[in-house]
């Protein structure tokens, strides 16, 4: 009650103003997602679009790359210039084997105090989100999340970042005025792969890691590939297959596995499926499961709630099977037949078998 | 000395997207009379804290910030048998991107903290409105807690020795970790189905009271951390994304039989993208 009120106009300009001390952040920095030796194809995603952003703002586009020597580092590095940087940062740490939250914020939160990015993109993944969440709460300032369009403001110089919002059925675009670097993270799959040039190379700047182990709380005690536990790869897939209500039996999932097969896909449900047991969580495509963006994307019996919408219309290209003409699913995919699941999934599989023999004879 | 786990379990109330519908002909989203439930990923945090209580004892807050009509939410939440609900609400708070909501919501754990030190803050893996997964984490570094998130198990979890070890979602397989608490956990989807609330607890939340705070009261002081001032990022503009311009093209077989329907498909799909049989590339395929 008596705080002396804030002068609006006065804050409202502050947060609109970059401050000087901040104009000095230049270039826009990829993080490049490396884990067990293999780089994530979204950070040469990112890549692409890093370049394009660069070359709109006539600056440098630089990669980061963490890890231990020796452990997918060299082929990190070479491969970041292949797709587009300028530069590259590396940080080669034996405590950056593992992803651990404290190791890798640190590393990167020393790298852009001491070299000032103007953008920083990374990886919608289990580790870009896990790592920006605390890297912009440590360096204060704006993350948009899953970004589906990147571009930059003319009058502002500012990155604005698109995304959907209100589960999907909007998109709003974001900008941060008055902090640095602008953060922005990216589902896999969003942007398209840039084609890699081999001929490109460029300097590396190294850095070391400040911590030793002891300084690090959490241990990974362990990692399970996913090959032993059969965790659907449904995020990555470039085919997937899916079955909604219309399978109508709970061992007509096999025919959705039949397809699947043949197209060397990723097999999925609809939520409804879940619910009653058919198929495990992981499987489930929609907001409350995973979103999807194939190349083809074959949906049967699944009649097409916004829920489902959101979580699978980011694919290239979506066939729809189901008895209902009126059915929503044919608002939104590409190809549709008016049929019966059960009758079509083996017509198909089928087909392709057909069609992939005779491709192989041709070839 | 032990005395069961503190828990806080951080929830917010979303619109039903299942039951959002766009108009057919402005292509604004229609938001009238859309109900609001509990964020559906916070409802696995919720049954983690509970089964963890379950088994050790202790106490599950559910925490929100929110409009006073998220007290609904709250009540929701006790009614499956958390023990108290605070709901955290101020204009300040309004408008609040990730940064600022992490700030709020840390206020207010850390005066619960302060009553009785929290062991564990739960989150859901992410909101079905935002989607963004970044406020855990940014509770988490604010508070110096130690971060897990996208849990799907949580075998073992010792209090007089201030650990836990957790079953975390990575690309490619499940990392095993083992940290020391006070810890903030952002629990996976599937991982486990919310009890139905005893009648007791459903009659208990009906009438509870549910405690109230804004900023001041969580002892935020300078609330230009807060909200619309507290957020460096800012909503330059909201649309409506395009419309497909056309419905599917339906597919028809030189006749009505399945085998024709199916071979015109199969054309279609690889007229529409050549590449597409290079892309099946499991041997398995080619059987």
């Amino acid at each position: 009650m008596s705080e002396t009120p804030a002068k609006p106009p006065a804050r409202a300009a502050k947060s609109k103003e970059l401050p000087e001390h901040l104009k000095a952040y230049r270039h826009v920095w990829v993080f490049i997602e490396l884990e067990h030796g293999r780089v994530h194809s979204v950070s040469w995603e990112l890549l692409g679009e890093a370049r394009k952003l660069a070359d709109t703002l006539k600056v440098d586009v630089a990669g980061v790359v963490l890890g231990p020597a020796g452990e997918g580092t060299d082929q990190a590095v070479a491969e970041a210039f292949h797709y587009g940087a300028d530069q590259v940062y590396l940080v080669e740490d034996p405590l950056l084997t593992n992803y651990r939250t404290d190791p890798f914020t640190k590393a990167l939160t020393d790298l852009v105090n001491t070299h000032k990015p103007e953008i920083l993109m990374l990886g919608a993944s289990t580790l870009g989100r896990d790592l920006a969440g605390a890297l912009a709460t440590t360096l204060a300032t704006g993350l948009t999340a899953d970004c589906t369009e990147l571009a930059i403001d003319g009058t502002s110089r500012a990155l604005a970042a698109t995304r959907p919002t209100f589960g999907g059925s909007l998109l709003c675009t974001i900008m941060t005025l008055a902090a640095r670097p602008q953060m922005a993270t990216v589902r896999p799959r969003v942007m398209s792969m840039p084609e890699p040039d081999r001929s490109r190379a460029g300097p590396v700047i190294r850095e070391r890691l400040d911590m030793v182990e002891e300084d690090i709380v959490t241990k990974v005690l362990d990692f399970i590939p996913d090959a032993d536990t059969n965790q659907a790869q449904l995020a990555f897939a470039d085919i997937v297959v899916a079955g909604g209500l219309g399978l109508q039996r709970p061992e007509n999932v096999q025919l959705v596995k039949d397809l699947a097969e043949v197209l060397g896909a990723e097999y999925g449900c609809s939520r409804p499926l879940i619910q009653k047991g058919w198929m495990t969580a992981d499987r489930q495509i929609g907001q409350t499961g995973k979103t999807i963006r194939p190349r083809l994307y074959i949906a049967a019996g699944i009649s097409g709630a916004i829920q489902h919408r959101v979580g699978s219309e980011g694919a290239d290209r979506i066939l729809a099977i189901n008895t209902d003409p009126n059915a929503p699913i044919f608002d939104f995919a590409h190809h549709g037949i008016v049929g019966d699941a059960l009758e079509i999934l083996p017509a198909l599989t089928e087909a392709f078998r057909a069609r992939l023999a005779v491709d192989r004879l041709a070839g | 000395m032990s005395q069961g786990l503190t828990m806080v379990v951080c929830i917010k109330q979303v619109p039903d997207s299942a039951q959002i519908r766009v108009h057919p002909v402005t292509n604004t989203i229609m938001r009238q009379g859309v109900p609001t439930i509990i964020n559906p990923y916070d409802l696995f945090a919720l049954e983690q804290a509970l089964a963890l209580r379950d088994q050790l004892g202790g106490t599950v807050t559910v925490l929100t910030m929110g409009p006073q009509m998220a007290e609904t939410s709250l009540r929701k939440a006790m009614g499956h048998g958390a023990d108290r609900a605070i709901l955290l609400t101020d204009r300040f708070f309004a408008g609040s991107d990730t940064l600022a909501t992490s700030f709020a919501l840390s206020a207010a754990i850390g005066k619960i903290n302060a009553e009785t030190p929290v062991d564990v803050v739960f989150t859901g893996k992410q909101t079905i409105d935002g989607d963004t997964a970044q406020v855990g984490p940014g509770i988490a570094r604010r508070m110096g807690l130690n971060q897990l998130t996208y849990v799907s198990a949580i075998p073992a979890i010792d209090k007089a020795a201030g650990e836990i070890t957790a079953h975390r979602r990575a690309e490619g397989g499940v990392q095993v970790l083992k940290t020391k608490l006070p810890c903030l956990v952002t629990m996976l989807e599937g991982t486990n189905e919310l009890r139905r609330g005893s009648l007791p607890d459903v009659l208990r939340a009906e009438r509870a009271e549910i405690t109230t705070w804004n900023a001041k009261d969580a002892g935020i002081e300078d609330v230009t951390k807060c909200g619309l001032k507290g957020s460096p990022t800012k909503v330059s503009k909201v649309f409506a994304p395009k419309p497909r311009s056309e419905r599917a093209a339906m597919i028809e077989g030189a006749d009505a039989t399945p085998a024709a329907i199916a071979a015109a498909a199969v054309e279609t799909l690889v007229a529409a993208d050549p590449a597409l049989p290079g892309v099946i590339t499991r041997p398995s395929a080619l059987a």
